[in-house]
């Protein structure tokens, strides 16, 4: 049968010929042409692929497409029309990309921390950031980013005086 | 010793320029720098509206970037220069990839060269382009030229207060003749107002939001995704194979064996699974039913190769250089010291693993390529389909991270080849495992030193041994072995003085593919150098940073030893700048809480020089590095955030191989496959780092490299003056710190 979930806030039915078996991160990229989410190692060790699931961040290489049936799955293009993501005006501001490659997957590993803590601790960022490797060594660009994503969220939301 | 001889990385980029061709013969290189400079000479220059600098009559400003921008920063860097020769109003600038045309651009990307080689020649192109828009403005005014200028995207008469735009000027422009770059005014860089300004990165929004596009994001209509079965030996092949089982994996679509490239290309051939999707096509792999003929290789292992540089360093090796006689001073010296400094293999690992889309048709061809090398991946794609070179379009992609592992050719080969074999478009694609073992890596290196002092704490001797799988003896073709000066670096022309000075070199021999990683030979040589002068500190009872002051002496400028024509020479004043500024940003003076320590480098690569101040301890039995202290030097900074950034980088990527995990080799093959058993460095155990950048005026030299050589040592002088232990082979091991 046919797999259907929602992507970016869409409804997404999958040919009836992809296998139920084929990793989440194969379906986006080969199977449907989003190739914002990277290829890294494909086996939950680096954070290149990561997306959120129902809103948590998980590791798309080793998800079966058939698991995200009926649920909800956000990719890096899905995160905002125009990179004007809190976390990616920050990650903008502090210039964090190099050769950019892990961004993706640091991205949605960040959104889906502040998510849920809206301002998280150093220690709360080393923890969060765990699974993500960066080759090109952007970690003390991204901690600030972060930082600085959850400042402009907390700005954004206090009420004007 | 014969210099011509020598290969080392900055030769090859220039011989690589030339095309894949002239790549193995490029290494004769005498023949190549005449080759070079006819070429030169023949070389009118471009329209440099053509080649760097589109203007449309909207006034939309196109910069065109020759280089390849693998996180470094080109893309960013090298249009600021143009942008600043031209007085563009940089906030309107776009950048694009130029295509692949070696008769215009210098592509090659790599050797830390690309701002310090593209810097004359983009200011010239710049420069050229604005004294045309200049010319024709004074035409269309019917005015002397001298009282026009150009400011802010376009051409202004002071006097007369009008302005013409660029893109109402680009027209007429482009028709004038082309003045000669060799004389064209450059702007006085007292006005400059681009260049050494902070300035964000020009692919930063694209890299946030997912649409940039990297080599493996090509996609190009009827393609099939490849993933090959390569021996796991080096210089292993296929004896034979069954492919029935592979081809029953649904959505497999063609099986195909390719052969090994040799030199040039250094292939390892295989059986490639084609299928509609990259996931069937590494299940089709795994079906694969393939006999592997080893080949001679299948002993090797680095227990057996530790053997031989041992054996090897018990023996006088070929003499790199000589002056005065080490070997007498050591003898009479009270006061001497040896250690023995071992690195093994290590992996580029790149975040992006290697791929290459390639479409070959009977008339042309086409190539998405994440490459360092464009001009050679032309060539490579021309060889294999029978084309000529010019039929062949190669698209430079953006990377996720080179590193100098996507100079090579070898994923570039095999995609021509696979793409050759089906008629069809093709990515070959490579799983982590094989970017894991089938890398070009860095050498594994075995050195042996020794060291004297005087009576007044000077240096009386230094001798340095290497034993090492020579990057050079692997391109070489005739197989002679060499006294490697390009193993050394800066280890054959060291800042401390000493009378007394032997270098010598034994070549290791190996099956194991060596390549350019991240800094080279500097690596290790910043290493053995800033642990080994750390040793005489103590053995003196000095402190660290006045040891190194003091051996420097007077101001002096020493010849690249490696390099004598075209290298800069090392400035001992520069260096003692960046290692005074590093120590007082650290507080080098100031006590540290107890257990800590402070360690200090300080090195010369790719014409910069660098210094580091590491505060590290010993937690959990494992080296922590809580903070670096750096001072850089890279001439005149273009962007200095782009600066502070490479630095950054390079710390994390030396502490990587200083502090995690090693290429180990075992029947022949790579041990480890993927980022389990070979770890990196993540968020929690970055240290704070500073990166201090000196504006200087001079040229700009290096910089996505020289922040490497440095880490390792302050670290490990750190430990020392933390625990009192020395470091001596890395990665650290626990028992070393034990
Ligand atoms: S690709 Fe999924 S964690 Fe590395
Ligand atoms: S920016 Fe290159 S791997 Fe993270």
């Amino acid at each position: 049968m046919a797999i259907t979930f929602t992507l970016n806030g869409k409804s997404q039915t999958l040919p009836s010929d992809v296998s139920p078996e084929m990793p989440l991160l194969w379906v986006l990229r080969d199977v449907l042409n989003l190739t914002g989410t990277k290829f890294g190692c494909g086996m939950a060790f680096c954070g290149a692929c990561t997306v959120h699931l129902n809103g948590d961040a998980i590791r798309s290489c080793m998800t079966p497409v058939s698991s995200v049936a009926g649920k909800r799955v956000t990719t890096i293009e899905g995160l905002s029309p125009d990179a004007s993501h809190p976390v990616q005006r920050a990650w903008i501001e502090e210039d964090v990309p190099q050769c950019g490659y892990c961004q993706s997957g640091q991205i949605m590993s960040a959104t889906a921390m502040l998510a849920k803590k809206s301002n998280p601790t150093d220690a709360d960022i080393d923890e969060a950031m765990s699974g993500n490797i960066c080759r090109c060594g952007t970690y003390q660009r991204i901690r600030k980013a972060i930082h600085r994503a959850a400042a402009m969220s907390a700005a954004a939301k206090k009420p004007a005086a | 010793m014969s210099p011509g001889l020598s290969v080392n990385r900055r030769e090859f980029l220039k011989t690589g320029a030339t095309g894949g061709a002239a790549l193995v013969i490029g290494f004769y290189l005498s023949d190549v720098r005449l080759a070079d400079q006819a070429r030169d000479q023949e070389k009118k220059p471009p329209n440099p509206f053509d080649a760097w600098v589109h203007i449309g009559k909207d006034n939309r400003v196109t910069l065109i970037l020759g280089k390849s921008e693998m996180g470094q920063g080109v893309y960013t860097a090298l249009p600021m220069i143009l942008a600043e020769e031209l007085s563009l109003d940089w906030r309107k600038v776009k950048v694009e990839q130029a295509p692949t045309n070696p008769a215009i651009y210098d592509h090659g990307t790599g050797g830390s060269g690309s701002v310090a080689g593209s810097w004359l020649p983009l200011r010239r192109a710049g420069s050229a382009a604005r004294e045309m828009l200049i010319t024709a403005a004074a035409q269309r005014w019917n005015v002397v030229r001298d009282t026009c200028k150009a400011q802010n995207g376009g051409v202004l008469h002071g006097a007369r207060k009008d302005f013409l735009t660029y893109g109402e000027l680009v027209e007429d422009a482009s028709k004038l003749p082309i003045p000669d770059f060799n004389t064209v005014p450059l702007k006085n860089s007292d006005d400059f107002a681009i260049v050494g300004k902070d300035t964000p990165r020009l692919d930063a929004r694209a890299k946030s939001s997912g649409a940039a596009k990297f080599g493996i994001d090509s996609r190009v209509p009827g393609m099939l995704y490849a993933v090959i079965a390569r021996c796991p030996v080096f210089g292993g092949k296929v004896a034979k194979f069954d492919a029935t089982k592979a081809k029953a994996v649904p959505d497999v679509r063609e099986v195909v064996q390719i052969e090994s490239v040799g030199p040039g290309a250094f292939t390892a051939g295989g059986v490639a699974v084609l299928a509609d999707n990259s996931w069937a096509a590494t299940r089709g792999r795994a079906a694969l039913e393939i006999t592997w003929d080893e080949g001679p290789n299948a002993n090797e292992s680095s227990d057996s190769l530790r053997h031989d540089c041992v054996e090897n360093a018990s023996k006088p090796g070929k003499v790199v250089r000589n002056d005065g006689d080490a070997d007498a001073a050591l003898a009479s010296s009270s006061k001497k010291i040896e250690a023995v400094y071992e690195f093994p293999f290590a992996p580029h690992a790149t975040m992006e693993p290697m791929n290459c889309t390639v479409h070959i048709r009977p008339d042309g061809a086409e190539a998405w390529v994440p490459t360092q090398g464009p001009q050679w991946a032309q060539s490579v794609i021309a060889g294999v389909s029978k084309l000529p070179p010019e039929k062949v379009v190669v698209h430079t992609t953006l990377m996720g991270g080179g590193f100098g592992r996507r100079y090579q050719a070898d994923f570039v080969m095999e995609a021509a080849q696979v793409a050759k074999a089906v008629g069809k478009p093709v990515m070959v694609l490579w799983t982590r495992e094989d970017d894991m073992q089938h890398d070009f890596y860095r050498p594994a290196s075995y050195h042996r030193m020794w060291g004297a002092l005087d009576a007044q704490g000077n240096l009386a001797a230094w001798k340095h041994f290497q034993s090492s799988t020579s990057i050079a003896a692997m391109w070489r073709q005739n197989g002679t072995e060499q006294a490697e000066n390009g193993e050394f670096g800066t280890a054959a022309f060291i800042p401390y003085k000493s009378a007394n000075y032997r270098v010598e070199y034994t070549l290791a021999k190996s099956g194991v593919p060596r390549a350019w990683w991240r800094s080279v030979e500097h690596s290790t040589s910043g290493f053995v150098v800033e642990s080994f002068v750390d040793e005489l500190a103590a053995a003196a009872g000095v402190d660290p940073l006045e040891f190194r002051l003091r051996l420097m002496g007077d101001d002096r400028k020493i010849e690249d030893f490696t390099n004598p024509k075209e290298g800069k020479p090392l400035d001992t004043a520069r260096l003692k700048g960046v290692l005074k500024l590093a120590a007082e940003k650290a507080g080098w003076s100031k006590p540290l809480p107890k257990g800590l320590g402070r360690g200090i480098a300080g090195y010369f690569s790719f014409d910069s020089y660098t210094a580091v101040v590491a505060e590290a301890n010993i937690m959990d039995g494992k080296v922590r590095v809580h903070r670096l202290v750096y001072a850089v030097d890279c001439g005149r900074p273009v962007n200095p955030d782009g600066v502070r950034a490479q630095v950054e980088s390079a710390a994390i990527y030396g502490l990587s191989a200083a502090l995690h995990d090693a290429i180990t080799i075992k029947g022949g093959r790579v041990e480890q496959s993927n980022f389990g058993d070979y770890e990196m460095p993540r968020m929690a155990e970055t240290p704070k780092t500073e990166v201090h950048v000196i504006m200087s005026k001079e040229e700009p030299t290096g910089i996505g490299e020289p922040g490497l050589p440095v880490v390792a040592p302050a670290v490990c002088n750190a430990i020392f003056a933390a625990t009192g232990k020395r470091i001596r082979r890395l990665p650290v091991r626990q028992e070393d710190l034990a």
